[in-house]
């Protein structure tokens, strides 16, 4: 699956994503709220399997990172890890910088996961108010709720039930539910995965947009080499759990890996 | 076991108007049949007596307030019953689902209960009770308890775990979590439970009353066969019709009233 995913897109392809993507991309000057990130020495296993052998990063506040590889190199297990859904082995994630490792609130991280995971027995409006956490019984809950519905372009959806909505709708209720909360880390696992490649286009923009708007650290696992190419500032590849091979493109859509595997692209950069 | 049990038919065939009548003809039109039928001396009126002789044996039992103290009897029996049975087997549903240390404790037990069948122990219960009403009570409470049980039970352990996580992370508080993610989910379960069970509290009661009894509709209708009244055994036979669709309905109107999230329970 993953290499043919790989092969299948024509190299041309995927250079032209690199070169000559239609939005000129700006290395982002803002002011960002999003967190920095470091992890260190990070193992997990499951059972007698290594997933993860070591792992050390560090994301600055505010970038979109893509953490490419193959299906079961432990790209979703890390960003479990970093999400906080699953316990750590050894090694250690701080957020915050390192001399002042930051108190961090439930509602700073939020997870978007390949499935929109909605509460069908909730309203649209309802469900994006979850996502509010602790907040959720505040006089704004519902202000806020709406806002954030708007932001996904789904505001005239509020009072539907999630399940008369198309996959990409219901992708972007749970885009809106993560966001509502005004994280400062944002994991997205697969959020596009189960879509079509129309409407996955048309999430990638919104995406993007939404991460220029909020300023929130992104960190983005899929198998779609493209998608990472197309959305990151920086995209990882995990191989075999223990080595993190890096890749940098800036916004300007500037490569320099020294990976085989990333060569292709960097030959015709 | 499926929430759905009739694909609704699609917009073209559909006579809103009309919609509400259409169940009501295949029993008319029997009725219809057994009256000519019962007139005509096909069927002699020793075996089965024409409707408007039935009509007319209720039309007086209702006169002397007979049916109606039996009936409100019967209904009260079932009620409180059911209400016990339901409420401990929907209690224990939800132990089970959400505490492994329950389940492990009391599942098998309760699932040897279940095999056997709660009409066998009517000897015992009247042994127990007399043919008191607590009798009644206890064999409709017995027979609901189990579709309830299993179902919410069902429903609980089935709550898709990826909503679970979900709640878990945007912050849910166990009640909160049991509140919008589990309850609500296991909740068509639980319907379908309650609908079993209602089948089930009916066919108890009557067995119960039959046997035992000194009032209510089963007692009527023993009542009527000593003395060879055959009209009044088949009116209390078509009223346990009547109150078991009645029953069905206000689950059915229940369900659509909390189930209106549902695919199945949408308006179309």
């Amino acid at each position: 699956m993953q290499t043919a995913v790989r092969t299948s897109l024509p190299e041309t392809e995927l250079a032209s994503r690199v070169n000559f993507a239609p939005h000129a991309r700006i290395v982002r000057e803002v002011q960002t709220s999003g967190l920095p990130l470091s992890i260190r020495g990070l193992r997990k296993s499951f059972g007698s399997n290594e997933v993860l052998r070591g792992i050390d990063l560090h994301i600055p506040a505010g970038q979109f990172v893509a953490i490419v590889g193959k299906s079961g190199c432990g790209k979703s297990t890390l960003l479990r890890l970093i999400a906080g859904l699953d316990k750590i082995d050894a090694g250690s994630i701080s957020f915050g910088q390192d001399t002042q490792p930051k108190d961090i609130q439930p509602e700073d991280i939020r997870v978007m996961f390949q499935e929109p995971r909605l509460l069908p027995w909730a309203r649209v409006l309802g469900n994006v108010e979850v996502g509010l956490g602790r907040d959720r019984t505040s006089a704004d809950a519902h202000a806020r709720a709406e806002k954030a519905l708007a932001e996904v372009g789904l505001a005239d959806k509020r009072d539907q039930w999630p399940s008369v909505l198309s996959g990409g709708q219901k992708q972007r209720v749970a885009l809106g539910r993560a966001l509502v909360s005004s994280p400062r880390v944002l994991a997205f696992d697969e959020p596009l995965g189960a879509l079509d490649a129309l409407t996955r286009i048309s999430m990638q923009r919104l995406l993007e947009r939404v991460w220029r708007d909020q300023g929130f650290t992104a960190i983005l696992v899929t198998h779609d080499v493209a998608e990472a190419v197309a959305l990151a500032d920086r995209v990882l590849v995990i191989e075999e759990g223990a080595s993190l091979m890096m890749s940098w493109f800036t916004r300007a859509g500037r490569a320099s890996a020294a990976r085989p595997s990333l060569r292709v692209w960097k030959a015709r950069s | 076991m499926s929430v759905i049990d009739s694909v609704s038919l699609p917009r073209s065939l559909r006579l809103p108007r009309i919609d509400g009548l259409i169940q009501w003809i295949v029993p008319l039109a029997i009725i219809a049949i057994w009256q000519v039928a019962s007139v005509t001396g096909f069927v002699p009126t020793r075996v089965l007596p024409a409707p408007s002789d039935v009509l007319m044996a209720g039309w007086k039992l209702l006169l002397s307030g007979e049916l109606v103290r039996n009936i409100w009897v019967s209904f009260w029996r079932a009620s409180i019953g059911f209400l016990i049975g339901g409420s401990i087997g929907f209690a224990f549903g939800l132990a089970n689902g959400l505490s492994q240390l329950s389940a492990k404790l009391t599942d098998t037990t309760l699932q040897m209960v279940r095999n056997v069948p709660h009409l066998a122990l009517i000897p015992l219960v009247i042994l127990w009770f007399g043919i008191d009403e607590s009798a009644k009570l206890f064999l409709v409470a017995l027979g609901v308890f189990f579709p309830i049980y299993l179902n919410t039970l069902h429903g609980i352990r089935t709550v898709d775990p990826q909503l679970i996580e979900m709640g878990r992370i945007y912050g849910m508080t166990d009640g909160e979590l049991f509140r919008r993610v589990i309850f609500p989910g296991a909740l068509p379960s639980i319907f379908v439970g309650i609908r079993f069970a209602l089948g089930i509290m009916w066919l108890t009661l009557i067995v119960a009353e039959t046997i035992a009894a000194s009032s209510g509709l089963g007692y009527m209708a023993m009542q009527a066969r000593e003395f060879m009244l055959i009209d009044v055994v088949v009116l209390s036979i078509l009223i346990y019709a009547l109150l078991g669709k009645l029953a069905d309905s206000a689950s059915r109107v229940l369900e659509r009233l909390t189930l209106s999230w549902h695919p199945a329970f949408q308006k179309r």
